[in-house]
Order: structure tokens, then C-alpha cells, then sequence
């Protein structure tokens, strides 16, 4: 208990209140795979690692005709994650994700969402 | 006359027929123009030999933001429809992503501030050959990376002079690209295997074609493979089945090579010849 309250307070330090993740998800729950797409994903989920609360947020341009991709990524930055688990990112999401210093990280087997909260909290 | 040779599914044969009806018509010394409005892989020049006699790059203008004088109240962004603006006030970031821009002009009039400006962007090019002194074919390319073909179809069929006979070789599927080439048409020839993927996709030609309001055949071609459905389908819509095309390996040789049928086909020559008079009779009164 010690050492884990103790590792809370040092990642806090180290990220203030930044340390944010979003992943996108096939379904709205803890049980659901990763959505392998970006853009057109069911869920985005946010997770932050500092109170680890998730929040599950309904994609609302799944159907959209174009532009998806950056607009999911105006969607993920406004909450102010520092990093982003998919599947795949498009040519247009990817050099937007790098001017605004957000991390990419392509997840390729199929992990639920869960198993990468789990990776966050190490 | 204007007939427009399209079809629902890709690799039917829209190509193939389009430069043959054009070299038909070429050979019999009639006023022809092709206009190769398929402008994400126009090939109808593969097959003839021609002088470039002008080319126009197509433009559009696409907004720039300047972020000094904008203000970030996100007007713009709100009037696009296309999500081209991509807007993220808490990092201060604002600009367009010129590939989801269609130049509509939209967040033009939403800025209250002055803060856009427009260019102009290339989307591709619209060529002019000269085949023979009475054949023309107009080729609408577009640039790699460009999201619609449409403002390059529309420039192509800008081309079109007072020719009595002109032809359109549309590209496949039936959303705008489909829609912008046949639209002008006083004939369209949609042309399908008898395929299942041939079948369902030329019921979706049929049914846009239905509520645009446009007369139509339908050619089969690669007769012989697949199966009869599509046969039964045309009888039962009771839509004119102009001509067959057999599936044969010599066809397919020839024109994999880039070659005209011509010399090789007289029968597919003859067949082509009366279609056009056919169609011609019924349709060509128009006033071009």
C-alpha cells in the first residue's frame, strides 16, 4: 500500500496532472478489444493514471463522410492526453499527434482495454 | 449527342468500349470528342496516338488562417463541413488541412476578423489531344492525393466544343463522380459482367440513373462467365439489352497490350456500328 501511494505521489510529480491516455475501443467497457482503427473507432476511452478513472466517450465521427481522423484527434487532445493506443493511424492524424507532442503507440495483437491499463500502471 | 459509357463495378469494360465507339466513329470521318472523365486513372490515350494541342492546370482555392489576426472563436471550423479545419483552442492551434478542402469558400464568409485568406491549389490537369483533324480526346487528371475528382470532371467537360458526337468515359461507382459526367448525357450505355458483383452494383447504376431521370441500356460483357441472374433482372425491369461482349481470351490480349480490337474483331466493330445508329436514331436529336 506504501509503496503504491508512494509511486502515485512520485508520478504526479513527475507528470503533474498531464498523464493522460486515450485508446480506442471496439465497446463500452474494461472487457472490449481495441479498436483497430483511429479515426472511425466506437469508443474512445480516457484514461487518466494519476486518479485512474476511466471514461469511455461515444466516437462521433464514426460516420462522417471525411476528415475523421483529425477530427478524433481534436477530440483526444482537448483531453489532454499525453499518449494514444490504436491500432492504426491514418496520413493525415499522424503529423497533427506530432505537433501537439502526443505519443502514437500502435497496438498490433489484439489487447482488451483493460490489459493496456494494466501496462500503464506498472 | 451526348452518351455517357459507365458502370457500377470497376473493370466491366467502360474503357474498352469508350475507345472503340470513339475509333468507330474517328474511322467513319464523324465530328468526335472522348472526354475521359475517369481523372483517377484516365487511360483512353493508351490507345492512340496524339498531339497535346493544350493542357490547363485545374485550381482551386483553398483558405490559409492567420493565426495573428484570428481569434480563436471557431466560426470557421463550425461552417466547414468537411472537417478541413482542424481547431484546438486550448493549444492555440488553428489551420487547414488543404486535403479535406473542397474550396466551397464556407469559412471565407464565417471569419469576422480578416483572418483568412485564399490560394490557389492545384488539383490536377485537364489535357486536349488532337487524334485526327475531326477526333479530339479530353483527359482529366488528377493529383495524387487529391480527395474528389469532381472540379476536374467538370473542367473536362468544359472542353467540349460543338462536336455532333461526344463521349463520356465515366468513372465507376455511382456517387458524384458518377453523377457530375452523366448528368449533360442524352444517353448513358452502362456496361456490367454477369457477375454477382457486376449484378448488384448495375442495380445501383440503374436505380441513380431512375431518380436523375436518364435513358439507358445495358451492355454485358465477358458474356459467358458468372451466371444468368442478371439476365433475369433485365427482363423483369424490363431494361433494353443493347449487345453482349463474349469473354475471350483474344480480347483480353489485345487490349492488355494496349491495342484496339479493330483489326482483330470485325464482329465487335459491326456490333458497335449499329449500337450507335441505334442510339443514334432515338437519341441523337438533341440540339448538340
Amino acid at each position: 500500500m506504501i509503496t503504491r501511494s508512494l509511486r502515485r505521489i512520485f508520478r504526479k510529480l513527475l507528470y503533474g496532472f498531464y498523464m493522460k491516455i486515450a485508446i480506442t475501443s471496439t465497446g463500452n467497457n474494461l472487457k472490449s478489444n481495441v479498436d483497430s482503427r483511429f479515426g472511425r473507432c466506437a469508443y474512445f476511452v480516457i484514461y487518466d493514471t494519476v486518479s485512474q478513472v476511466t471514461e469511455f466517450i461515444p466516437n462521433p465521427n464514426l460516420n462522417v463522410n471525411e476528415g475523421a481522423g483529425p477530427s478524433s484527434v481534436q477530440l483526444v487532445a482537448k483531453h489532454k492526453v499525453s499518449k494514444v493506443f490504436s491500432g492504426e493511424f491514418g496520413g493525415k492524424v499522424k503529423s497533427l499527434f506530432d505537433s501537439l507532442n502526443i505519443q502514437m503507440v500502435v497496438i498490433k495483437e489484439n489487447k482488451t482495454i483493460e490489459e493496456i491499463i494494466e501496462m500503464q500502471n506498472l | 449527342m451526348k452518351v455517357a459509357i459507365a458502370s457500377g463495378k470497376g473493370g466491366t469494360g467502360k474503357t474498352l468500349l469508350s475507345v472503340h465507339l470513339f475509333d468507330n466513329l474517328m474511322q467513319s470521318g464523324e465530328q468526335v470528342v472522348l472526354v475521359d472523365c475517369d481523372a483517377e486513372e484516365p487511360n483512353d490515350m493508351i490507345f492512340f496516338d496524339g498531339k497535346l494541342i493544350d493542357e490547363a492546370e485545374v485550381l482551386q482555392q483553398t483558405p490559409i488562417i492567420d493565426t495573428d489576426k484570428c481569434t480563436f472563436c471557431g466560426k470557421c471550423h463550425e461552417y466547414c463541413n468537411y472537417n478541413a479545419i482542424f481547431y484546438l483552442p486550448p493549444a492555440s492551434m488553428i489551420h487547414v488541412i488543404d486535403e479535406l478542402c473542397h474550396g466551397c469558400g464556407a469559412c471565407n464568409v464565417a471569419c469576422k476578423f480578416g483572418a483568412i485568406t485564399e490560394r490557389p491549389l492545384s488539383l490536377g490537369v485537364v489535357r486536349n489531344y488532337q487524334i485526327r483533324p475531326n477526333a479530339r480526346i479530353v483527359e482529366s487528371r488528377i493529383k495524387v492525393g487529391v480527395m474528389t475528382p469532381v472540379p476536374l470532371i467538370k473542367a473536362g467537360l468544359k472542353q467540349i466544343r460543338n462536336e455532333p458526337f461526344v463521349l463520356l468515359d465515366s468513372p465507376p461507382g455511382t456517387s458524384c463522380p458518377f453523377i457530375h459526367t452523366i448528368l449533360d448525357a442524352d444517353y448513358v450505355i452502362l456496361i456490367t459482367e454477369p457477375t454477382p458483383f457486376g449484378l448488384s452494383d448495375l442495380k445501383q447504376s440503374v436505380e441513380t440513373l431512375k431518380t436523375v431521370g436518364k435513358a439507358y441500356g445495358v451492355i454485358i460483357n465477358k458474356a459467358g462467365i458468372g451466371d444468368s441472374n442478371i439476365y433475369d433482372y433485365l427482363k423483369n425491369e424490363n431494361i433494353e439489352l443493347l449487345m453482349e461482349i463474349p469473354f475471350d481470351k483474344e480480347i483480353a490480349y489485345h487490349y492488355s497490350k494496349g491495342e484496339l480490337l479493330t483489326e482483330y474483331n470485325p464482329k465487335l466493330q459491326s456490333d458497335l456500328n449499329n449500337l450507335l445508329n441505334n442510339i443514334h436514331k432515338k437519341y441523337g436529336t438533341s440540339n448538340n
